[in-house]
């Protein structure tokens, strides 16, 4: 069989959001990736510029179903630097609290995706079922599955009751038990250590060059974890390891997430053992004083950065939103090399991959030439009538 | 009363019943053994009535003459394959004297259908996934051949019936072949596709492999195909390495032989269930470096006990 070009996208089963991967094989060896991304852009930067920083807020928590706490975070600490606000100690205790949660959800969730990737059904029946405890906490907890809608400028919107303490110690004890099952599955079972290890190696280097974050980089020994690196909310107060692992591959990236959860396990513990009293929220001025702020927040798939400018209004001037996938991506083709077809869901999978959360914007790129430049509306509509023309579609003939 | 045997008992409409059941029983196993509730009885009946009922859509680039009729061939060599094979007596419907040879080549042919559909289905997905469903072929079916010969050649026979009335006479020697009994079971899971073999299906690889292209009643004739594949499969793993408590009574040799077969099915049923799927090197290399070996032992110690008890 000669090269062939199998398309991976933009709808296909292993993925569950629309992405472009053009993968040119040799047999069942894959020669190169081919990837195209802008399928999901919702113009979520350009929105933000119409809202006060409140709908902001929930707007950027949508950025991402799954690590929407990590995103509404990451905005409100960029919001709260450019206003001078203090935050509660308890607040701030509380919002560790829930993006520790989300941490649980997210890694339980990737267990089972990675299981469904490579055949493996039971495990995602399983940890998705387990995955339900922590839904069930988070429900609990600020009255949403996803999405919490927890925090607000200046603190979060709900306390957390005596109750509700000893509830999550409850979950947590189950969650712990399950989880040292998942270590065992995942050190244990034969088909899945084939299928998991010497697959989409990503050596040290080359993690660090392409600037992979969270378990990814951590899988192939980046020792870089945002919490403890730069410690924001309350992972000052807490002591936890960095898990790293020396396989540089699927299998390492598979751990590195396992492990952390019995670190999230200790950090919620201590959070509970430790949560101080006094008032959850302070007011927030609707007007944020002129300025630019960063904020960087560790989200379970990786190093999330925010970007905030504002201008004096109740509306910010530009957000820029860097989720943990656009980082990661650059690796994949470089995992890719050397696999077979049959890896290829797994390797894109292992990075967490988050595509709606990285589409924030759109470059058009003359493939021939490499020129870069910015169109404005009437010539991208030129084009694009154009380009339907060469096609053989005319949109005048057919009345529109 | 022959069109009678074939087409309604224990013919066709049977096949298709317990093929449905088997169906049935083998997806709320693996449902509950993964903690989901699974489907109701009727679930693989709905599902090939619903599928009658659609529309079929031959791609335009494919063979349509190829693409309809491989479901059709498929199909029939499986109820043809199971005449051959004795179920609750000691003989099969239409015995003669070579047949299971017949019954082997008879279960080849779905495996080179599916081949044959995908690469005439003309699409990417279809194409990948028929040539692993050949090279699949390859590693499977000679550790298969050589189990299943074992038995055979330690009851001196070709014929399928003369080998159940072998062991029936010798109550204990079919723990002789155990070996061969788990490679063929093994073997199986390969011949059905069900994971850790479903590589030439694997739907987060290659959509649905083969038989991506294919709908309505033609994918319906397909999945019939293969639910009855199972069926006879386990038939054929019964007959051979489980030859007991035949020639009782038929109400008694009918219970026990769905039993026999529920076990075959539920091991089927219990390996997809704890196992990853595997790549098709893995595969091939499992399959020639295990397998084939225990295969040849097993062909050996079945030759040393026929030295040893005659």
């Amino acid at each position: 069989m000669s090269n062939v070009k199998i398309p991976i996208g933009p709808q296909h089963p292993a993925l569950k959001e629309p992405a472009s991967f053009t993968i040119t094989l040799n047999g069942e060896r894959i020669l190169s990736m081919d990837l195209r991304l802008g399928y999901n852009h919702r113009g979520i930067e350009k929105a933000c510029e119409e809202r006060s920083y409140i709908q902001c807020m929930y707007l950027l928590e949508r950025v991402c179903g799954i690590c929407s706490h990590s995103h509404s975070t990451a905005f409100i600490q960029a919001v709260e630097e450019l206003a001078g606000l203090e935050v509660p100690k308890r607040g701030l205790y509380i919002r560790t609290l829930v993006a520790e949660l989300e941490r649980i959800h997210s890694h339980l969730l990737w267990l089972g995706v990675a299981g469904h990737e490579v055949g493996f059904d039971t495990l995602l029946m399983y940890s998705w079922r387990d995955r339900e405890v922590v839904m069930d906490l988070l429900a609990a907890l600020t009255g949403n599955r996803v999405n919490y809608g927890m925090n607000t400028v200046g603190g979060v919107r709900r306390d957390i009751s005596p109750d509700q303490i000893k509830d999550i110690q409850k979950g947590l004890d189950i969650l712990e038990e399950r989880t040292k099952y998942y270590v065992e599955v995942a050190t244990e079972e034969t088909t899945l250590i084939e299928r998991l290890s010497g697959v989409g190696y990503l050596s040290p280097e080359d993690a660090r060059n392409l600037g992979a974050v969270g378990p990814t980089g951590r899988g192939s020994q980046v020792d870089r974890d945002v919490r403890r690196d730069d410690p924001y909310a309350s992972y000052g107060d807490v002591s936890f390891k960095v898990i790293t692992d020396d396989h540089n591959d699927v299998y390492g990236r598979t751990l590195v997430r396992v492990k952390e959860l019995f670190e999230t396990y200790g950090i919620i513990r201590q959070l509970l053992k430790n949560m101080p009293d006094g008032p959850i929220a302070v007011k927030a001025p609707r007007r944020i004083p002129a300025g630019e702020a960063l904020s960087r927040y560790e989200a379970p798939r990786g190093e999330d950065v925010h970007f905030v400018k504002s201008n004096g209004t109740d509306k910010p001037e530009r957000v820029k939103v860097r989720a943990p996938t656009m980082a990661n991506l650059q690796a994949v083709a470089k995992m890719l090399e050397n696999n077979r077809l049959a890896d290829v869901p797994i390797i894109v999978a292992a990075i967490d991959p988050c595509f709606s959360c990285t589409d924030r914007s759109i470059q058009i790129k003359d493939p021939s030439g490499g020129n870069t430049g910015v169109m404005s509306w009437s010539q991208i509509r030129e084009y694009g009538i154009n380009w339907y023309k060469k096609h053989g579609i005319d949109f005048k003939s057919k009345g529109l | 009363m022959e069109l009678f045997n074939i087409i309604i008992f224990p013919g066709f409409f049977f096949l298709v019943f317990l093929g449905l059941f088997y169906e049935f029983t083998d997806r709320k196993v693996h449902a509950r053994l993964q903690n989901r509730v699974g489907p109701p009885w009727f679930q693989p009946v709905a599902d090939i009535l619903k599928l009658f009922g659609k529309e079929e859509i031959i791609p335009e680039e494919a063979d349509s003459v190829m693409f309809a009729l491989m479901p059709a061939i498929a199909l029939a060599s499986v109820v043809t394959a199971y005449f051959y094979i004795p179920t609750w007596g000691y003989e099969s419907l239409y015995p003669f004297k070579c047949d299971v040879i017949v019954v082997i080549y008879l279960l080849t042919i779905p495996t080179i259908t599916f081949f044959l559909a995908g690469f005439f289905s003309t699409s990417l997905y279809s194409m990948i996934g028929a040539i692993r469903c050949q090279t699949q072929f390859f590693s499977y079916e000679v550790p298969m051949f050589l189990a299943i010969l074992s038995p055979a050649l330690l009851a001196d026979t070709w014929s399928l019936s003369e080998m159940t009335k072998f062991y029936s006479h010798h109550p204990f020697h079919w723990i002789i072949n155990i070996a061969g009994f788990l490679i063929a079971v093994v073997c199986l899971l390969g011949k059905l596709e069900k994971v850790p073999f479903d590589m030439p299906e694997a739907e987060t690889e290659i959509v649905a492999g083969t038989f991506t292209e294919y709908s309505g009643k033609f994918l319906a004739f397909f999945r019939l195909a293969i639910d009855i594949e199972m069926v006879v499969g386990a038939s054929l793993i019964a007959a051979v390495f489980l030859p007991f408590g035949l020639g009782l009574n038929p109400v008694f040799g009918f219970i026990l032989y769905i039993v026999k077969i529920s076990f075959v099915i539920f091991l089927l049923t219990l390996a997809r269930t704890v196992t990853a799927r595997i790549r098709i090197d893995q595969m091939i290399r499992f399959c020639w470096l295990y397998l084939a070996p225990l295969a040849f032992l097993q062909l050996l110690i079945s030759l040393v006990a026929k030295g040893i008890l005659n």
